[in-house]
């Protein structure tokens, strides 16, 4: 029982770092950028939350603030910052990257300063245990882990089913074909950050309502276990991202059960190392190979 | 005239890939441009697709400027290519890279999928799998038949045959020829000068950036200078 309680808690974690961890292939399957200020655009959802429940608003209009300032964020960063840098070389646009992550964290301590505040979890999601079976959970646990199957679901037909989903995996495949087809790439991009960061917003929610706090700084750590996630599912693979979600979640919750609470940043970037040494293309990441 | 080019320059960089182009594709011919490599022929095309910028010089396309319009504006206006190394997108199956060519349209596309599996029967066989699958010859036949899917008024083929058999290569040539006489103008880049020049109706010799020669295909045969640089006369 305690094993599959475990197992329900490494899910629940997994679920978070999965739709982050989207966020991050995505974008980076469509303008090879790894988008560092991923992390940062969930901490400014966590603060859209905070001001719009502290306001008085209704829970549910407040999740629906937060994931629209989510995308709204972070469709004007892509706007003001990335595509004026589409011919740089693709180290400025990583170094531009961290930049934005940093100006970010930094104008919200100016506003807010950085102390930690505490999230009302609560007024989102109720405290309240759900009995399945013998086994005791928690009203969030099983929210967390049924939208965000939900949302992989509905990305996965978006991607495979949709015209806009096709444009997106053609433009990610090869730029310069997608403009021949007569796509519009700069939509696309726009379009791919908009749903990266609309799942951001979801994940910042559902992990501010497990962990109860907010600070300046959450989106680091948490863009940054998010990003191995990719890196080991392989970036750039829609479901690697997932797979990889799911892994890094299990690896905390799985390293916590044992007793080694305070060593699971250490094994999740452990496994970022190991992964980069053994297989850098990650579990389903495709290598290159050219056909003649 | 169909397709109108002037003086056009094209730069990488420092380097000055095209030296003022000039040349002109009528409607309902094939025109051809041959010439060796880094003659400057991928670059023609790619200009003419909004896929690269032009310093100077300028393009019209059934009377209209399309210099320094978006590539997406010159698809819609039917111009469409079939690019050098065909860059089908391999991990979409073939029915995908097909609606990928027929993106802007906003009718039904289904008569034309057909009409491009008549073409290219190879492809109905195969249209559930994913590109990257495919055979190099079956990758292009697919780059041609998504090129299509747009209905094109002109269509751009950036060398078919390169790295095809002979086989291959005759068949693919006999569907630029039916492509054709259907009413589809053509401009065809070609290593292979020798069949390129039996196909087309006009073609120019480019070297360096520039046209140096132009005239009729078989004007370009017969020309001692063609045959002992292109045809191994």
């Amino acid at each position: 029982m305690l094993f599959l309680s475990q197992c329900i808690n490494g899910l629940q974690l997994g679920s978070i770092y999965a739709l982050v961890a989207l966020g991050y292939s995505m974008v980076y399957g469509i303008i090879r950028l790894l988008n560092f200020a991923h992390g940062d655009v969930i901490m400014i959802g966590a603060y859209i939350a905070l001001l719009t429940i502290g306001a008085g608003l209704h829970p549910a209009l407040a999740v629906g603030i937060t994931i629209l300032g989510c995308v709204l964020i972070s469709v004007l960063i892509e706007k003001v910052a990335y595509r004026p840098l589409r011919s740089a070389p693709r180290i400025s646009l990583l170094i531009t990257a961290i930049g934005v992550s940093l100006l970010l964290q930094n104008l919200v301590q100016l506003f807010f300063t950085a102390d930690s505040r505490a999230y009302p979890s609560t007024a989102i999601i109720p405290a309240r245990a759900i009995q399945l079976g013998g086994l005791s959970l928690s009203l969030s646990t099983v929210v967390t882990i049924l939208v965000s199957v939900g949302a992989m679901l509905g990305l996965h037909l978006l991607i495979q089913k949709t015209r806009m989903g096709k444009a997106m995996r053609a433009v990610s495949e090869d730029t310069g074909a997608a403009q021949l087809m007569g796509i519009d790439i700069n939509r696309v991009i726009s379009i791919t950050f908009a749903i990266g960061s609309a799942l951001a917003g979801v994940g910042s929610v559902l992990y501010c309502c497990r962990y109860s706090v907010a600070n300046p700084t959450m989106g680091s750590l948490l863009g940054l276990k998010a990003f191995v996630a990719a890196v080991l599912g392989g970036i750039g693979s829609i479901p690697g991202a997932v797979v990889g979600g799911f892994a890094i979640g299990f690896a905390e919750v799985l390293v916590t059960a044992l007793g080694f609470s305070a060593w699971t940043d250490a094994v999740v970037f452990a496994v970022l190392i190991v992964v980069l040494l053994v297989k850098p293309t990650g579990l389903l990441g495709r290598g290159v190979a050219e056909k003649v | 005239m169909m397709l109108e080019v002037r003086d056009l320059t094209v730069y990488y960089d420092n380097i000055r890939a095209l030296k003022g182009v000039s040349f002109s594709v009528e409607e309902g011919e094939i025109m051809t441009l041959i010439g060796a490599n880094g003659a400057g022929k991928t670059t023609t095309l790619i200009t003419l697709s909004g896929l690269k910028k032009a310093q100077s010089g300028s393009i019209r396309f059934l009377g209209k400027e399309i210099t320094k319009t978006t590539p997406q504006s010159r698809v819609a206006l039917g111009i469409s290519q079939s690019p050098e190394g065909r860059r089908v997108f391999p991990g979409l199956t073939v029915l995908e890279n097909l609606e990928m060519g027929a993106y802007l349209r906003k009718d039904d596309f289904a008569p034309d999928m057909e009409k491009v599996f008549r073409y290219f029967p190879r492809l109905r066989e195969r249209k559930k799998q994913s590109a990257g699958t495919l055979s190099g010859g079956e990758q292009q036949m697919l780059a041609m038949g998504r090129a299509l899917m747009s209905r094109p008024k002109l269509m751009l083929l950036d060398e078919p045959s390169m790295g095809l058999s002979p086989l291959l290569v005759a068949e693919i040539f006999e569907i630029i020829r039916r492509l054709n006489e259907s009413g589809t103008t053509i401009l065809l880049v070609e290593q292979n000068a020798a069949l390129a020049l039996k196909l087309c109706h006009r073609a120019a010799v480019m070297e360096t950036g520039r046209i140096v020669l132009a005239g009729t295909g078989e004007e370009l045969s017969r020309s001692p200078a063609v045959q002992k640089a292109y045809l191994g006369g």
